[in-house]
């Protein structure tokens, strides 16, 4: 067992590895919905029918899969400095607030694209400064980042429920959420973009912050890869003492790669505020940030893994809605499940095929050789 | 006189509170202690809520829930001990897994099997925890002082009872026995275990045992004595707070029963509170209450109170040498 792993093919490594994994998770998700008394097959084909099937489908898939986009990138730039920021979740609440006082300060006064700027700095500053302090208590007092940022987690949603029922509601309000933005403060949607394939959006909130998202994602590429900071942050997530050998600050870079994994997070709360209820409410983030974490271990951490990642969790979203209309058991909650078994499979227990695969193909690399040898031989 | 019965209430309703956050966490205690850390206390004790609800509504019985609540306690700690021991995985990932597998799988298996929104059905008296008096409360009530102190003890669940009864159990578990020595010494230096001859993998996994079969009983308590009957997310973070009180404790037995004792007291005191407000203080945001768990732990983490130091080799998956 302590041998370490031989190297595998790239297509394996890359491509069957994490397809193995995953449709193991799917497999156990299966057997729940088994368990709850329904047809897998059936609920599977009903979920890509509710995800794919119609305009207004695909463009709830894509709302949700903007979310998961950001969250899973805040958890993989993190991931890439040897950190684990669980605290997307606070992180992308407060962050909310940055995006509310933007939009409350200037959608009277300015069209939405003066608007969005200020809201993403917004969101960005007060997602990064909910990640400072875990950020800085890791660094300077080796206080465990795992346990700070849950605790934040906790924090941050007793702060929210205070500022929105303490001063944040209209006066005269009962209901705990800001007022309603006007024309500055609502982001257009993406219409035009799903028109180009022939689907109508119909009441989807499928917005602009989809087109930051991917932006954000491009840039996260540049920074991690082509960067010096990058190069650093993986430099100290791969080997801390290689890297303070190497002269890079290691205090300085976790304090950077938190801030820069919180203003991710932070940015997330764009896309619901701005984009679909025009107002900040309770609770807006609904387990986007954890929904992250799973999204970035099946992503490999990679830009380009992360994005159709977020999408498959933006169809489970979509699609588990639709199949509770069928099948009344199976509510959205079994995406929960999914995302539990996919962080399960695709992260804990990643190396579980490793070894076998790994003998699998040395027994066909020195089957091949031989064959090669007799040939020759002849 | 009203001071005196509204303590008498808030150290009742602490009490109450405390059990289950106790008993979550001298399980991350012990699974701790010999290296694994767990943040999935939550999910464990929400699937335990779950198991023993429904195992004690379809078989009408009390015991039967609390070995079904064991039962899928033990086999969730199996999962997380298959991951981080036996497959190396990470310690936090498998955690927030199985936080996740439980939080999804009580509401669907829930709804699918009892159709009430995802409660199990209301427990009746005879399948679930009764509380227990003491003997003599009556006769011994009319005592100034103790009287009220001994009615205080008197008439919790037997599972309170155990709950504090294993306070001192796990410290001479821990620190009276060659397991927990042992145990100890695997979550500080495993390599040490292992030149003594001594397996860390079957060690590990018997801690982890242990943390599955407490979670069971936390669980237990909070559909089955606490409420009559499972309500979905009933645990509403409890397993973290557990976990903040095991930090909070730093990793001691005793301590964990006052941490968890003071956690229950905030808990209490904010429900008590709301909109009364405090002598001297004022009018303190309910919000703010719940939040002091929380913040008390970063605080201790950030080493401005004492310091929290985990066991050394906790997180890290233990390889062999050859």
């Amino acid at each position: 067992m302590s041998v370490p792993y031989a190297k595998l093919p790239a297509w394996v490594d890359f491509g069957l590895i994490p397809l193995l994994n995953l449709t193991v998770a799917f497999l156990f998700a299966g057997l729940v919905v088994l368990m709850a008394g329904e047809s897998p097959v059936r609920a599977a084909i009903l979920m890509v029918e509710g995800a794919f099937g119609y305009g207004e489908g695909v463009g709830f898939t894509l709302y949700y899969a903007t979310n998961f986009i950001f969250t899973g990138l805040a958890v993989a730039v993190a991931f890439h400095c040897g950190l684990f920021n669980i605290g997307g979740e606070g992180q992308a609440y407060v962050g909310g607030l940055g995006v509310s006082l933007a939009c409350l300060w200037l959608d009277h006064l300015v069209p939405w694209y003066i608007t969005f700027p200020f809201a993403i700095l917004g969101a960005a500053l007060f997602g990064a400064g909910w990640a400072l302090i875990p950020a800085w208590l890791q660094a300077k007092r080796g206080s465990h980042i795992v346990i700070t940022t849950i605790m934040f987690n906790f924090i941050a949603s007793s702060l929210m429920v205070y500022l929105l029922v303490e001063t944040l509601k209209p006066p005269g309000s009962m209901a705990p959420h800001t007022r309603a933005f006007a024309e500055g403060g609502q982001l257009p949607k993406l219409d035009w973009l799903l028109a180009l394939f022939g689907l109508d959006i119909g009441g989807a909130p499928f917005n602009v912050s989809f087109l930051l998202a991917l932006v954000a994602a491009f840039l996260v590429w540049v920074l991690i890869w082509r960067t010096r900071l990058g190069y650093e942050i993986r430099t100290t997530g791969a080997s801390p003492k290689a890297a303070s050998y190497a002269g890079i600050p290691q205090a300085r870079i976790i304090i950077i790669t938190m801030l820069i994994s919180g203003a991710l997070a932070g940015m997330m709360a764009i896309n619901p505020i701005m984009g679909d209820q025009h107002r900040m409410q309770l609770d807006f983030v609904t387990g986007a940030g954890f929904v992250g974490i799973a999204v970035a271990l099946m992503g490999r951490s990679h830009p380009a893994g992360i994005i159709p990642a977020a999408i498959l969790f933006g169809m489970l979203y979509q699609g588990g809605a639709e199949i509770s209309f069928e099948m009344p058991n199976i509510s959205r909650d079994m995406i929960v499940i999914i995302q539990g078994l996919v962080i399960l499979f695709a992260g804990a227990l990643e190396n579980m095929f490793r070894p076998a695969l790994t003998v699998f193909f040395a027994n066909l690399s020195a089957l091949r050789s031989t064959d090669r040898a007799l040939e020759a031989g002849e | 006189m009203e001071f005196l019965s509204t303590l008498s209430v808030l150290a009742e309703s602490t009490i109450r509170v405390s059990v289950p956050l106790i008993l979550a966490a001298l399980a991350g205690l012990f699974s701790e202690r010999s290296g694994i850390f767990d943040i999935g206390l939550e999910g464990k004790m929400l699937a335990a809520a779950f198991a023993g609800g429904a195992a004690a509504a379809v078989f009408q019985s009390a015991l039967m829930g609390l070995a079904a609540a064991i039962a899928v306690s033990v086999f969730l700690a199996l999962v997380h001990a298959f991951a981080s021991i036996t497959e190396r995985g990470n310690q936090i990932v498998s955690g927030v897994a199985i936080n996740f597998i439980a939080l999804g799988a009580t509401v669907i298996l829930g709804q699918a099997w009892f159709e009430q929104g995802g409660r199990t059905p209301q427990l009746e008296a005879g399948s679930r925890f009764q509380t227990v008096e003491l003997p003599f409360v009556e006769t011994l009530s009319a005592v100034p002082v103790l009287g009220p102190i001994y009615d205080l003890l008197s008439g919790h669940f037997l599972l309170t009872y155990f709950a504090f009864l294993m306070v001192p159990f796990s410290w001479w578990v821990l620190y009276r026995t060659r397991f927990g020595l042992r145990l100890r010494a695997v979550g500080e230096n495993p390599g040490a275990v292992d030149t003594a001859g001594i397996s860390v993998t079957w060690l590990r996994y018997r801690a982890v045992i242990c943390c599955g079969i407490l979670c069971g009983f936390a669980g237990a308590y909070l559909s089955m004595a606490m409420t009559a009957g499972f309500v979905k997310g009933m645990t509403a973070g409890k397993g973290f707070i557990a976990l903040a009180a095991l930090i909070f404790a730093k990793w001691k037995p005793v301590n964990v029963m006052f941490a968890c004792l003071l956690f229950g007291f905030l808990d209490a005191l904010a429900i008590r509170m709301q909109g009364n407000p405090l002598p001297l203080i004022g009018q303190v945001p309910v919000q703010l209450m719940q939040a002091l768990p929380y913040i008390l732990t970063v605080i201790l983490l950030a080493g401005f109170i004492g310091k929290a130091v985990p066991p050394k080799a906790g997180g890290v998956p233990y390889v062999k040498e050859r």
